[in-house]
């Protein structure tokens, strides 16, 4: 399989830098969809020269990115192209190596499940075969190199890359069984962007389901590891935070990073549902409407980690949709990252039901925005009602997408608790209804 | 979402989309032409009214006094032009330094990628002349242009006398609350694209031109004047602009109400406004008046001076005199009259004209059709999805007993290769028309290679077909066409929503194409239905249907060669000024129609 996967990353790469080349690389590096105020380069290249010049480079309220980036592109900005393909390749590697993993531990469960007799007898048709779940983290890796979402965030140099590569990272060290390494790398995420903090009941519930230890808050052994999470998340956080401080030699960021994110005081058109809503609102409804907003991203975790409890797998990947629909600066990478999970979840495509409908409508919106961002913005002849009614309108296709993988795992679960053909009681045939 | 979470209702709405799948495409198609033919119509189209709060009520008293002093000028600068045989550079500095104008000059040259025939132009130079009547009255931070081109031979004369005679007579008012630019461009468009990106410091199109010395405010509207006799019949207002862009229909009532007020004939695309709605002849006039404007507005070029100006988002159309053998004639007294009525209008402006309408259809001068009544037209993209639902369906087997609990093993996957074989190769013959560097520098040469290379497209489902590596599957075209179908409603859809006439006009010929083609009809009359109706085709029709609007009839031979200096002007027009329908067909409309060519052809 390495093989494939080289040729993948050769052909991924060669894209890239063919577009790095081209001129279309300055066009795409300023398009809204592409790039968010957080995450774009040309605002790193603003902090990077502030911070030669000796001066704090979030003193002019234009570079929101966090402290480790800046040092780190100081070190390598001549090599940023380098740098943001080697990012990509990271995450396509890293969502790999763990769709890989996670497809073994499927099977071997599913192997024990069928040796104990625990499926019904008609549920043989959903068992999962080696040969189909053969390819799968190859569709993986290619789903992620290969999306125009990706190639075009990573053309647009746009931070986005770096953080789904940490948030891969992440994800790679969860599935390995590496508690250590698992919280380190989400306390980085965290510290990049606050949302994967929620990624943590994901973790936390697929760590304990490795080593055993039963989900009961009645258990010692269960708060005992949730505090050592807990303790090495919440350390590594502070030694990252400490460390920006020491390279900043001030407290600067915390405001213009966290605050920029959570206030959400930049109302730049972008994919996500803040920036209209924000411009339209009266003044002193801001903070509650923040609040609502705000808390929308976070509270989703409760329920989905109550329902998911015993596949923290596909909670991941439900939570990293919800963030990246939700967040307050989101862009097309954001939305690459949980699309390269779709290829796990390919079994589920018989439960599916407006799948086709959804795609087509991503598919146009993704065409329109340029289109009406053209007209409003270009032409003068639309206005930010056309722009934010696709931008509604993708962002519910979104939803739809998620909420029907939903709707389809959990029916296959069911199916293989209940049988795949289900009676009434007088014996007719039944039909599952979501209502 | 009762109706699409609930699994029953599900298939019964999907059993009834695919049963009466032919009758719905059918029916939304026509439906979708009786709209358009509707529009027309009086009763269904919304009179114009005046939106702009500042420029609402007439109360404007226009005192133009020197109409044939203006006619005088312009027969000075008709005998300063042939003495130089050009535009008399210095002969307008100093007319226009005389009436207190600060005047600038502008030199440019641009060499077009291959002559231009129509014009007779190769390596142009020439330099544009502007004067700034500064503001009395305000801070200077907005403008309002004036434009008259200067045009070899013996056209235009008046209008650069005119606008002479009303820069004069603006000096001396008092309420001027933006500057007034006074422009006389040479080499119509190329100097006014060379002027623009000057004023904006913009290059776009890699022209040289020398930097501007003097500029006003931010420009909020531009009128361009043609006037070429002394007494005109009606004035005719142009408003189709670069890419089929309109102006705000609040710049068209603007002149709408003065031709009212002041008692000029008006007409817009050369039709006088007719009364009798309700006759035939009346609906035909109509009809044929909004077509013309469909037709134009789908040519994406600019149709007058003003064209480029829209780029900028400053609202502008040109003013056409015509003189024909009508009785009731105005001077140009009357027509100074009318335009410093409409600058003193466009002056009292708080903001940009943004009120009103962008997108509309005009089938007479004081009625339109809004974005909202002409959109549903479009309404036969719907068809697509409904095929698409067919396709759906014919992807997953029937044997469905149980919403969605059935086998789908059996349905073998096409594979990506297959379909991505003939969309590649497709966009390659669309990028090798587009390429504009061809390797020749006459005319006919670059649009007889573009035929070429179009009609070479044609033969490739041969090769794409011998570079699969297995046989052509059912599954395989279904594929392919369900992509090929996708992509079209996408493309339609964008298109219609920049430029309506564009997408309509596409959209008439390629919809049934892509509803009928499968490789199971008769191969032959099917050939020949598709090549009918392919983008090429359709710019020939429309050459023709053009010019029968315009009730200037052609014989073919004349119809074949307009339509060769179409595709030129259209290459031309894309270097030149950007405009986007040469590449759009070439790049994307073509390569589309090929992928059904391909499908037709599935082995």
């Amino acid at each position: 399989m390495a093989a494939p996967l080289t040729l993948l990353l050769i052909v991924a790469v060669t894209i890239r830098a063919a577009l790095y080349r081209s001129s279309l690389a300055d066009l795409i590096s300023e398009r809204v969809e592409v790039v968010s105020p957080l995450t774009a380069w040309k605002r790193v290249v603003e902090g990077l020269a502030l911070l030669d010049l000796g001066v704090s480079p979030y003193s002019g309220d234009v570079f929101h990115e966090t402290p480790l980036i800046i040092y780190f592109f100081h070190f390598l900005v001549d090599y940023a192209e380098i740098t943001f393909m080697l990012a990509d390749v990271i995450t396509a590697v890293a969502l790999y190596m763990t769709v890989k993993d996670y497809n073994k531990q499927v099977f071997r469960k599913q192997k024990y499940a069928l040796e104990a007799d625990r499926y019904p007898l008609d549920c043989l048709e959903l068992i999962r075969s080696p040969k189909e779940m053969y390819y799968i983290p190859l569709k993986v890796a290619m789903f992620y190199l290969l999306n125009p979402f990706t190639i075009l965030s990573c053309v647009a140099k746009s931070t986005c890359g770096l953080n789904n590569a940490v948030i891969a990272l992440f994800i790679l060290s969860t599935i390995k069984g590496n508690v250590l390494l698992s919280a380190v790398f989400l306390s980085l995420a965290t510290y990049q962007s606050i949302y994967p903090l929620t990624l943590c009941a994901a973790a936390l519930l697929y760590l304990m389901q490795r080593q055993y230890i039963p989900v009961n808050y009645r258990r010692a052994s269960f708060w005992w590891f949730i505090a050592q999470y807990a303790f090495m998340y919440l350390g590594s956080l502070f030694v990252i935070v400490c460390l920006s401080f020491f390279l900043l030699g001030s407290w600067d960021y915390l405001p213009s990073v966290y605050g920029f994110i959570l206030s959400v005081p930049d109302l730049t058109p972008n994919i996500g549902l803040f920036w209209y809503f924000f411009a339209e609102m009266f003044e002193h409804f801001r903070l509650f409407f923040l609040c609502v907003f705000q808390i929308n991203v976070f509270f989703y975790t409760i329920p989905l980690s109550i329902k998911l409890k015993e596949h923290p797998v596909f909670l991941i990947f439900m939570q990293l949709a919800v963030i990246s629909i939700f967040k307050s600066y989101p862009t097309v990478g954001d939305i690459a990252l949980y699309l390269a999970f779709l290829p796990v979840w390919s079994h589920l495509h018989r439960f599916l039901r407006n799948i086709f409908l959804v795609s087509c409508v991503l598919l146009a919106c993704s065409a329109l925005f340029p289109v009406l961002w053209h007209l409003w913005i270009y032409a003068g002849s639309a206005n930010s009602n056309f722009y934010y009614a696709i931008t509604l309108l993708f962002n519910v296709a979104q939803i739809l997408l998620v909420s029907d993988y939903f709707y389809a795992f959990l029916r296959r679960e069911h199916h293989l608790t209940y049988g795949l053909y289900l009676k009434r009681k007088d014996g007719s045939e039944a039909t599952l209804v979501l209502k | 979402m009762g109706l699409l979470s609930d699994p029953n209702r599900r298939r019964a709405l999907i059993s009834l989309l695919t049963r009466l799948n032919a009758p719905i495409c059918v029916v939304c198609y026509m439906a979708g032409v009786a709209w358009f033919m509707g529009l027309a119509f009086e009763p269904f189209t919304l009179r114009t009214y005046m939106s702009e709060n500042a420029m609402g009520s007439t109360m404007v008293e226009e005192r133009f006094p020197a109409g044939e002093r203006a006619l005088a000028t312009g027969r000075e600068f008709s005998a300063h032009k042939k003495k130089v045989g050009g535009m008399p550079v210095d002969w307008l500095v100093k007319t226009m330094q005389a009436r207190g104008l600060e005047v600038f000059t502008q030199r440019f040259s641009r060499t077009l990628p291959f002559p231009d025939e129509n014009k007779e132009r190769y390596l142009v130079k020439g330099t544009n002349v502007y004067g700034i009547l500064r503001a009395p009255r305000a801070p200077r931070t907005e403008a309002l242009v004036l434009s008259a081109p200067c045009t070899p031979g013996d056209n235009n004369n008046q209008a650069v006398g005119l606008l002479l005679g009303l820069a004069q007579y603006f000096r001396n008012q008092v309420y001027w609350a933006k500057d007034i630019i006074f422009l006389v461009n040479e080499h119509d468009l190329i100097g006014m694209q060379a002027w623009l990106e000057g004023y904006h410091h913009t290059n776009t199109t890699g022209m040289d031109w020398s930097p501007l010395q003097g500029r006003g405010g931010s420009i909020q509207a531009a009128l361009s004047l043609e006037l070429s006799s002394d007494v005109i019949t009606s004035l005719d207002l142009v408003l189709e602009g670069l890419n089929g862009q309109l102006p705000n229909l609040d710049l068209a009532n603007l002149f709408y109400a003065f031709c009212q007020k002041i008692g000029v004939l008006c007409t817009i695309q050369g039709k006088l406004q007719r009364n009798d709605w309700d006759s035939v002849s009346g609906y035909s006039h109509s009809v044929q008046t909004m077509m013309l404007m469909v037709m134009k507005q789908a040519s994406g070029r600019p149709w007058g001076d003003h064209g480029l100006f829209l780029r900028y988002h400053i609202e502008a159309a040109t003013i056409k005199g015509i003189n024909s053998f009508r009785q009731y004639k105005s001077d140009t007294t009357t027509i100074g009259r009318l335009l410093e009525g409409m600058y003193r209008k466009l002056n009292n402006l708080l903001e940009r004209l943004h009120q009103s309408y962008f997108f509309y259809l005009m089938p007479s001068l004081s009625h339109f059709v809004s974005i909202g009544y002409y959109m549903p037209v479009i309404d036969y993209i719907l068809l697509l999805i409904c095929a698409l639902d067919l396709w759906v369906q014919l992807a997953t087997p029937p044997p469905r007993t149980e919403d969605g609990v059935a086998d789908t093993e059996q349905m073998s996957s096409p594979g990506v290769l297959s379909v991505l074989t003939p969309l590649v190769i497709s966009h390659l013959t669309g990028v090798e028309v587009a390429v504009e560097h061809f390797p020749v520098s006459e005319t006919e040469a670059v649009v007889l290679t573009a035929i070429a290379i179009y009609t070479a497209g044609l033969a490739l489902p041969h090769n794409t077909h011998r570079l699969l590596s297995g046989e052509g599957t059912e599954q395989g075209w279904k594929v392919l066409k369900l992509v090929a179908v996708l992509y079209l409603a996408v493309l339609l859809g964008c298109t219609a929503l920049i430029n309506f006439s564009l997408g309509f006009i596409l959209a008439l010929t390629l919809v049934p194409v892509a509803a009928f083609v499968t490789p199971h009809v008769p191969k032959i009359l099917s050939a020949f239905i598709l090549v009918i109706l392919s983008p090429a085709c359709t710019l020939l029709f429309s050459v023709f249907f053009f010019q029968e609007l315009q009730e200037m009839p052609v014989s073919f031979i004349d119809g074949w060669m307009l339509f060769l200096s179409v595709i030129s002007q259209g290459i031309l027009d894309h270097s030149l000024y950007g405009s986007l329908v040469y590449p759009l067909i070439a790049l994307l409309v073509y390569p589309c129609w090929l992928l059904f060519w391909n499908i037709l052809f599935w082995k």
